[in-house]
């Protein structure tokens, strides 16, 4: 009863295709932004640094990943390699220039990963399906060649790893050894919430419907019109281009340096394929979902059960991780191959009746 | 390539001359011609494997035939892409509905306005302002076929929840959202009941009188298609049997015998 | 710099006619067991349509727990039929929790299960034992050490007994598998189900058996092929993303041909070998991670269905 539609109702169409048209989903969102930006600092940077700062960069890979894989169909298996090139291109771009602000070549270094996306994209048009997968295949494995033999990406850096240098935004260290995980978490919070707007307004859009229509049936979206190519280079260039910026945020926000091509490395590209699969094919909000489940697990088997009292060595826990995870797969292409975020649609569907059963 | 000429009523918007298609050693068309004037509704049938679905992909552009030519508007066809085909005025609906599982009645329909989208990405973007005008204006297009098709209760329904027949039905505002030249419905009526059939029909010959659209359609109930259209055209196995109005077609002894399995 | 791509790799090769030899013949071994690898996956494939991402970790697993057995006391030989015991338990375990539950659900589904297995896998591998290295227990399973030498072409060529052993055991499972799918009753339902769940369970074949059936002998194989490849470079689960080189095998090969498997490996072996060898010094080498990536992508450009598959007609 009180997740009730009755009484909204919409006299323009604009209204209708507001991102949240009922209204108890505005208020929601609004709460949990509201949330995000005034309770979470109180939790302590332990909470900040280890759970939140990682959460958001996956969230944003996984958007990345999704618009890819779950609103058009392409199955990519390169998701790590195209983070890299954002996190080098970042790297590149403030150390040559050092003077731009730190931010403005985050949002930009992207566009060299969709550079590299559209060309690692080019065979969809002749490759379908399961075989497209091995095209970005190739990406990941070539690329993270790249990153390794190829010494001016790291600043000929002896180590050959990147030192991410001391950034600031209005007098606050945004990036390196000073950058406080609470500075670094606002940043974050903010231009992930930014770039998922952003999404949301291209999946509801004519460009969105274009990649769904491509992957529910790509045959009879030719016959509509949609050129089939233009729409999958798109999406490569979107996704990678999502996917750029999030390993470049994962570089500077987070890691802030290290050895950046074993960090972006297949693992890492399964590890974000399986949060888009749990979360949900073709859901942003699944994002989120895939992203919490998949972050949280390990730092709960890490942390929580220790912190509970529950003697848990550190390798026994990656290996939990890994039986937990393979089986939380399972279990859900089973109970629910649309993943979590339907199953919060069914919810949801619930709520709306609620407390009548039907 | 020559600009197409401005056609009157009955003039001929297709024609199909001596076309033959095979896939490796099987034949499905061999030697067809016929023509279509706009403005009528022109009737493909015959037995099962004559060939009329391959037909229609023909004039799609999404098979080439390997022999013979297929004028458009009065201009000579070249090997083209589906995509091709439709923005030059063709829509199409499948025999086995090839509608997009995953999205929304009205979303489906909405595809159908792809050609006449042309906000840039950069607005798409933000979504407000030339993005989201141009959004409204096609809704209100899409709404008024939603409309025409008594389709309004299902419209945020995902389709893949849909009953067969009602699933037509959007097929049919798909194909009429892209506001067609020459509309090709392939069995717009399989599966139906009765009443479905009536409702159907009804909505053809409506596109046909208020838009104008010219119609071939392959159906296999002749009761329809005697009513509905203004001439027929007969394939078996491939190949032209007959070509008229439903009556003389209807006395043919070749497109009874056809029917009637009678060997030769 | 073209002199250098183009003429100098050859130039080379002609000049010293016992390495190319040599490189060729390590690029063969290498393909054999390549094709081992996608030989799993062929298995699976041909027989359930579902491409079993977890075969590479099977590979791993069933080298482990033989090793593991042996290790802990028990003979070699009881180990290896343990071993097999413990690939049946598998087969049936998968084919009850996994498989039975997702019929009928489309093969992306079933794709992405495979990949919850392999995490699975890996992660009750570490559980039991351990993340360290272990050495493939060859002398206890009687496989010949040493190497044979041979004077030819102006120089020497070595070859492993090992190696010989390796690609004499792979063509026998090779030509064996191949008859059993074409020849015997069993390999004809398995063909039928790969074709069609639901028309193969309405004409009586039971999908049950059959799949476990099938990944039983995909376990063998596994086995066999985690002994060997353990023999050469020892079991750890490194090999596990050493099992990705399967796909470009399996797009040169097909994804269901048994023969296919063997071409498509020594294509992907021999090219990746020689690349390496003549080609990878002028880029500063290990261009083995991605060589074989770019030879299957290519050849997918050329030929969309791959060396052995069916020309694909869409028909809507």
């Amino acid at each position: 009863m009180f997740y009730r539609e009755a009484g909204q109702y919409k006299s323009t169409y604009e209204s209708d295709m507001a991102v949240f048209p009922i209204r108890q989903d505005l208020v929601g969102v609004l709460a949990i932004l509201a949330a995000a930006y005034v309770i979470v600092p109180q939790m302590g940077n332990f909470f900040i640094g280890t759970v939140m700062i990682p959460f958001l960069v996956f969230v944003m890979a996984s958007i990345g990943l999704n618009l890819l894989t779950g609103y058009t169909g392409l199955l990519s298996l390169g998701t790590g390699a195209f983070m890299g090139v954002g996190a080098y291109a970042c790297y590149k771009l403030t150390t040559i220039f050092p003077g731009v602000n730190i931010i403005v070549w985050i949002i930009i270094s992207g566009f060299f990963s969709a550079a590299v996306g559209v060309l690692f994209g080019l065979p969809s048009l002749r490759i379908k399906g399961f075989y497209l997968a091995v095209a970005t295949l190739a990406a990941q494995f070539f690329l993270q060649w790249c990153f390794v033999r190829i010494p001016w990406l790291y600043n000929y850096n002896a180590s050959g790893a990147i030192e991410v240098p001391a950034r600031e935004l209005l007098g606050f260290a945004i990036t390196g050894p000073n950058a406080v995980p609470l500075t670094r978490y606002f940043v974050l919070l903010t231009l992930v919430v930014f770039f998922t707007w952003i999404a949301s307004n291209l999946v509801r859009g004519r460009i969105g419907r274009q990649w769904m229509a491509i992957r529910d049936m790509d045959i009879a979206a030719e016959l509509m019109g949609i050129r089939p190519l233009h729409a999958k280079l798109m999406s490569f260039a979107v996704s990678s281009y999502f996917c750029g910026v999030a390993g470049a945020m994962m570089m500077f926000l987070w890691y802030g340096g290290g050895e950046a091509s074993d960090a972006f490395n297949i693992n890492l590209s399964f590890n974000v394929l399986f949060m888009v699969i749990i979360g949900g094919l073709g859901s942003l909000i699944g994002c989120f979902f895939g992203a919490a489940l998949l972050h949280l697990v390990p730092i709960f088997l890490k942390f929580g059960l220790p912190a509970m009292g529950v003697p848990l060595g550190g390798a026994t826990a990656e290996h939990l991780t890994h039986i937990i995870i393979g089986t939380l797969i399972i279990f859900f292409l089973i109970v629910e191959p649309h993943g979590l975020a339907r199953l919060w649609a069914t919810a949801k569907q619930k709520l709306r009746m609620w407390p009548f059963p039907y | 390539m020559s600009t197409p000429t401005q056609l009157q009523r009955g003039d001929v918007m297709l024609a199909v001359e001596n076309v033959s298609l095979r896939f490796g050693g099987v034949k499905a068309i061999t030697d067809v011609s016929f023509d279509i004037r706009k403005g009528e509704i022109r009737a493909i049938i015959g037995p099962n494997g004559a060939g009329k679905t391959s037909m229609l992909n023909v004039i799609n552009g999404f098979y080439h035939p390997q022999e013979g030519k297929i004028t458009y508007k009065g201009v000579k066809r070249e090997k083209m892409r589906p995509f091709v085909a439709a923005s030059q005025g063709i829509a199409r609906t499948f025999q086995n509905v090839a509608l997009f599982k995953g999205m929304t009645t009205l979303d489906n329909i909405m595809v159908g306005r792809t050609l006449k989208m042309k906000s840039p990405f950069f607005w798409q973007i933000w979504r407000h302002g030339p993005a989201m005008q141009e959004e409204v204006q096609h809704r209100r297009f899409v709404e008024e076929i939603i409309d025409f098709l008594e389709i309004e209760h299902i419209r945020k329904t995902p389709v893949g929840k849909l009953p067969y027949g009602l699933q037509k039905r959007v097929e049919l505002g798909r194909a009429l959202a892209m506001e067609p030249e020459l509309l090709l419905l392939d069995e717009p009526m399989a599966g139906m009941n009765l009443e479905e059939k009536e409702d159907m029909c009804r909505f053809i010959l409506d596109v046909s009188s208020q838009y104008g659209t010219t119609i071939a359609l392959i159906e296999h109930d002749i009761g329809v298609v005697m009513d509905l259209s203004d001439r027929v055209v007969v394939l078996e196995y491939g190949r032209k049997i007959a070509d008229g109005t439903p009556d003389v077609v209807k006395a043919d002894q070749a497109v009874i015998d056809a029917y009637l399995g009678v060997g030769h | 710099m073209l002199y250098d791509v183009f003429v100098d790799p050859f130039v080379q090769m002609a000049q010293m006619p016992d390495l190319l030899v040599q490189t060729l013949w390590e690029g063969l071994v290498a393909g054999v067991l390549y094709a081992l690898i996608a030989l799993g996956f062929v298995l699976i494939f041909k027989a359930s349509g579902v491409f079993n991402f977890a075969q590479g970790i099977m590979v791993v697993f069933a080298a482990l727990t033989l090793v593991g057995l042996y290790e802990k006391g028990v003979p070699a030989f009881l180990a290896l039929i343990l071993t097999i015991g413990v690939m049946f338990i598998l087969a049936w375990t998968t084919e009850r929790v996994v498989l039975r539950p997702l019929v009928n659900q489309p093969d992306i589904i079933l794709f992405m299960a495979t990949f919850g297995l392999t995490y699975f896998l890996i992660g009750l591998g570490e559980f039991i034992f351990g993340g360290n290295t272990k050495t493939m227990i060859t002398e206890q399973l009687f496989l010949p050490k040493g190497a044979i030498d041979v004077s030819m072409l102006g120089g020497r060529v070595t070859f492993q007994k090992l190696d010989i052993a390796a690609a004499v055991i792979a063509g026998a499972m090779v030509a064996g598998l191949a008859v059993f799918f074409q020849y015997t009753r069993i390999g004809r339902a398995l063909r039928a189900v790969a074709d069609s769940h639901k028309a193969a369970l309405s004409v009586g074949i039971s999908l049950n058996q059959i799949w476990v059936i099938v990944w039983f002998t995909a376990g063998i194989v596994a086995l066999v092929t985690g002994i060997m490849w353990g023999a050469r470079s020892d079991v750890s689960f490194g090999l596990q993303v050493i099992a990705l080189k399967a796909l470009p095998v399996l797009i040169l090969g097909g994804f269901t041909s048994v023969p296919g498997a063997i071409v498509g490996g020594l294509i992907i072996g021999i090219g990746e070998k020689l690349g390496e060898f003549y080609w990878g010094p002028l880029v500063g080498g290990g261009i083995e991670s991605w060589l074989a990536y770019l030879i299957a992508l290519a050849f997918l450009l050329f030929r969309p269905q791959g060396l052995f598959g069916d020309k694909i007609i869409e028909r809507i």
